[in-house]
């Protein structure tokens, strides 16, 4: 097989070293201590080939391992593969094992749990299952090698395989056994930096150092304490005082955020985001009502005031959406029509749609006061331009039901893109993901026989430029289309106390597990 | 008295399973399911996985046959398995139910006690400037929401002065022992029993008071007075005693809203107790573990007012237990 590309493990992780020495002068990093984190809402499992909530992959990150990991720039890095190769058609991806890793309880980790791991992923992880939909087969020809074959030549292949998206799992403790109800769903053992050692419904998750990690002298740390503290008022002042170290992303209300970062010893940084890089927009019903009409929808983005939604009500944090890819992941391009704020151009358009008062029900997120703040300033932009807003106030579980059956105007989401159009993008606009019932996907039902064969097209051509020429061309139809209306990139920082060091190292921030972070004492 | 305990079980069995039904429906009622709950916090979702969640969780069955399977589950103490945290509804209580238990019953203690010790004071000397301030601060402490006591506590106590935690059941990760362990959840208990126990206690202070001075205006203790008794042991003996009555009934009644008041409390201050778990069922629409609170509380509600019941007996040697 002619190779086309060799990836060397350890050089990428070399420059990765460098790119966070440089970033801060060089100390050395000590060993031992706690770390007491907040986690919220509290995980319904730690078995993360089964449950892909936030919380199960925050804690999980640091049990379970995937074959790559990715840097900032989402690039690969070696995980639990030590190298991997491509052949030069883009079907073949063979990888190379790291070897001597084990389990928590001792065992070998071997070619045999990445093939049972993948099995069993098709079955319980929604969007393991689509990725993988384009394997034609898997193979292991010895405990060290594993080879992927393609049905057809996929770019983005090489970012499905962080934690998250195809946690290895454990062949021996799984195999033969009924998933949803084996014991070690609740005690999980990985080959992560850390052990489970105990969780108090309600009260904590405790992890503990794993002796035998695979990375020498790693992790830091003896061990993280998980705190469930439901109340974000309450987690601000756990902080305050000192109780816990790490508020994660989103831990606490956005407008807590200055303040605390204003405390002494206080760091607060967005990095950690890059391969979510979640994307907020208003899905707009394409199918009926005002916003089936297209100058609608784009009355919609010229009359909302996107820069006081990111400066009062994010504080400043995120950046303005140009459309449907976040300008951090792969093949985004700002070369696209713009929306700015422009009340005026929105009633021009309404009154050429021929609007007639009639009532647009709105839905805001349901996810804490932020989120509620926001729809009422959109709800305000709107009404300013003449349209008729109506709010629905649900729940989370109202809100999923809702948008599941379509049974809305405009409704507030944010998503992750997954670093590359075809993993996170395509999915909201192909017309094969429309599908009453869904919670997310292509739920506000736009159609178009060219964004369809663009996005198909993207998923399989090569080399990397061809894509960018598709994917620019998706762009500025959507923009033009304005199938949602797109409102911000959002940043949700984490905040910790400034004695913790290097805890954010790659692209999936502190979902990628604790083994870089060390406590200067 | 044992054919009234007896009646009074067999009657409680039959409530409860009433309200099993009542609440299998209500509860479905609420628009969304574990299974859209789910999909919608996996980030990514098909056909697939939802169909698959509700064939897991059963939601797929009849209602009927849902509601038989549960019954059948209950009647032989089987809670179900929680389709959100994936294991049993009954472990998942147990785990939680001591931390409710004594965080409802101090504020309980803390509440009658103090009520009745402020509501005799107050009742003593009618008028006076104790009097006064005992009623405004009973009032007070009546009007003002639960929450903002709460954050009020911790700002002061936890913040400013860092006498009290402000979360938690103990402090995690000190594995204290013994009467260092009693101290540090003595020390996390405070806050959230003096929460709930506060509006409580204004309650009782108000209603052992207004009791109180009605049963002095009554005839027998003008007897007792021209009988020559001391105003301490007329108090004590005659008015106190008489007038406890609606206190003990509304104290039996209070059972179940100190678990209520348990739901905000046990979340602004991360107590794990089952009020929280209610909250977290019901957001995520974990049909069979909201269902299972709701029978524990039920039960509890109701052994409650059985004890009440009995205490009557004991506070009033007049009535009689009616079967």
């Amino acid at each position: 097989m002619m190779l086309k590309k060799i990836v060397i493990g350890f050089a990428l992780a070399c420059c990765l070293g460098t790119a966070v020495r440089a970033q801060e002068p060089k100390q050395e990093p000590k060993m031992g201590g706690t770390i007491n984190a907040v986690i919220q809402p509290e995980p319904p499992s730690l078995m993360l080939a089964m449950i892909q909530n936030g919380p199960t992959q925050m804690v999980s990150g640091n049990i379970f391992e995937g074959l790559l990991r990715y840097s900032p720039k989402l690039e690969p890095l070696p995980g639990l593969a030590e190298s991997w190769t491509i052949s030069e058609d883009g079907k073949v991806y063979t990888f190379k094992l790291k070897p001597g890793v084990t389990w928590h309880d001792g065992k070998p980790f071997t070619s045999a749990d990445v093939l049972f791991s993948i099995e069993m992923l098709k079955q319980t992880h929604a969007r393991a299952r689509g990725n993988l939909a384009q394997v034609e087969k898997v193979e292991a020809p010895d405990d060290l090698t594993v080879v992927f074959t393609l049905k057809q030549p996929f770019g983005p292949f090489i970012s499905i395989f962080e934690v998250g998206s195809m946690p290895m799992v454990p062949k021996h403790l799984y195999e033969g056994t009924d998933y949803k109800t084996n014991p070690y769903n609740n005690a999980p053992v990985g080959t992560g930096p850390f052990m489970f050692k105990e969780w108090q419904k309600g009260s904590f998750i405790h992890l503990v150092k794993n002796p035998n990690y695979h990375e020498k002298g790693k992790p830091y740390i003896d061990d993280i304490y998980w705190q469930i503290i439901p109340d974000a008022a309450a987690r601000s002042v756990a902080f305050e005082t000192g109780k816990v170290d790490v508020l994660p992303g989103g831990s606490v209300e956005n407008f807590d955020v200055p303040r605390l970062s204003k405390l002494k010893d206080v760091c607060v940084t967005g990095a950690g985001w890059e391969f979510f890089s979640p994307l907020s927009w208003l899905w707009l019903n394409n199918r009926s009502g005002p916003t089936a009409n297209k100058k609608i929808r784009q009355a919609i983005m010229y009359a909302i005031d996107r820069d006081f939604a990111k400066d009062v009500i994010w504080n400043g944090l995120g950046k303005v959406a140009t459309g449907p890819s976040a300008s951090t992941i792969k093949f985004y391009t700002d070369d696209v029509p713009k929306y700015p704020y422009d009340p005026a151009k929105a009633k021009a358009l309404i009154k050429e749609a021929g609007y007639n008062g009639e009532k647009i029900r709105m839905m805001p997120l349901p996810y804490g006061e932020t989120w509620l703040r926001w729809g009422e300033a959109v709800k305000q932009n709107l009404q300013d331009v003449g349209l008729n807003i109506e709010t629905i106030a649900t729940d989370v579980p109202g809100s999923n039901q809702k948008i599941g059956d379509w049974d809305y105007d405009i409704a507030f989401t944010y998503l992750y893109q997954y670093g590359d159009p075809a993993l996170g993008v395509a999915r909201n606009y192909i017309s094969s993901q429309i599908a009453k019932g869904q919670v997310f996907n292509n739920v506000e039902g736009y159609s178009n026989p060219e964004v369809d064969k663009l996005f198909a097209e993207g998923a399989n051509a090569t080399p990397d430029s061809k894509r960018q020429e598709l994917y620019e061309k998706m762009q500025k139809i959507l923009v033009e289309d304005v199938p949602v209306a797109w409102m911000l990139e959002l940043q949700f920082p984490t905040i910790t106390h400034c004695k913790i060091k290097n805890l954010i190292t790659t692209a999936i921030g502190v979902n990628d597990g604790f083994r870089d972070a060390w406590i200067d004492k | 008295m044992l054919s009234f305990v007896a009646q009074r079980i067999a009657k409680g069995v039959i409530v409860l399973l009433a309200i099993i039904v009542m609440n299998f429906f209500l509860i479905r009622l609420a628009p969304g399911d574990p299974a859209s709950v789910m999909a919608g916090e996996a980030g990514a979702s098909d056909q697939v996985f939802v169909t698959q969640l509700r064939e897991k969780f059963g939601l797929d069955k009849p209602l009927p046959e849902q509601l038989l399977i549960y019954v059948k589950g209950v009647l032989k103490f089987d809670l179900g398995f929680s389709f959100r945290q994936q294991m049993p509804v009954s472990k998942l209580i147990m785990e939680r139910l001591p931390a409710t238990l004594l965080l409802t019953l101090t504020a309980f203690v803390i509440s009658l006690v103090l009520g009745i010790f402020f509501g005799t004071l107050a009742a003593r000397w009618p008028g006076t400037w104790a009097d006064t301030a005992i009623t405004v601060g009973a009032l007070v402490f009546y009007a003002t929401p639960l929450f903002w006591i709460a954050l009020i506590a911790i700002l002061l106590f936890s913040v400013q002065l860092d006498w009290l935690p402000s979360f938690g059941y103990e402090t995690v990760g000190a594995n204290y022992t013994g009467f260092s362990h009693v101290l540090d959840v003595g020390a996390h208990l405070v806050m959230p029993a003096m929460t709930i126990g506060l509006f409580f206690m204004a309650t009782y202070t108000r209603m052992t008071r207004a009791s109180m001075l009605e049963v002095k205006r009554l005839d027998f203790i003008k007897t007792a007075r021209a009988k020559g008794l001391t105003a301490n042991v007329i108090q004590r003996r005659h008015v106190l005693r008489n007038a406890l009555l609606p206190v003990v009934t509304l104290a039996g009644l209070h059972t179940g809203t100190l678990i209520g008041g348990a739901v905000l409390t046990e979340t602004v201050f991360a107590w794990p107790g089952i009020g929280r778990l209610m909250y977290e069922a019901l957001l995520q629409r974990d049909y069979n573990l909201l269902l299972g609170v709701f029978v524990v509380c039920s039960a509890m509600v109701l052994i409650f007012n059985l004890v009440t019941d009995l205490v009557y007996r004991l506070v009033d040697p007049r009535i009689e237990f009616a079967t």
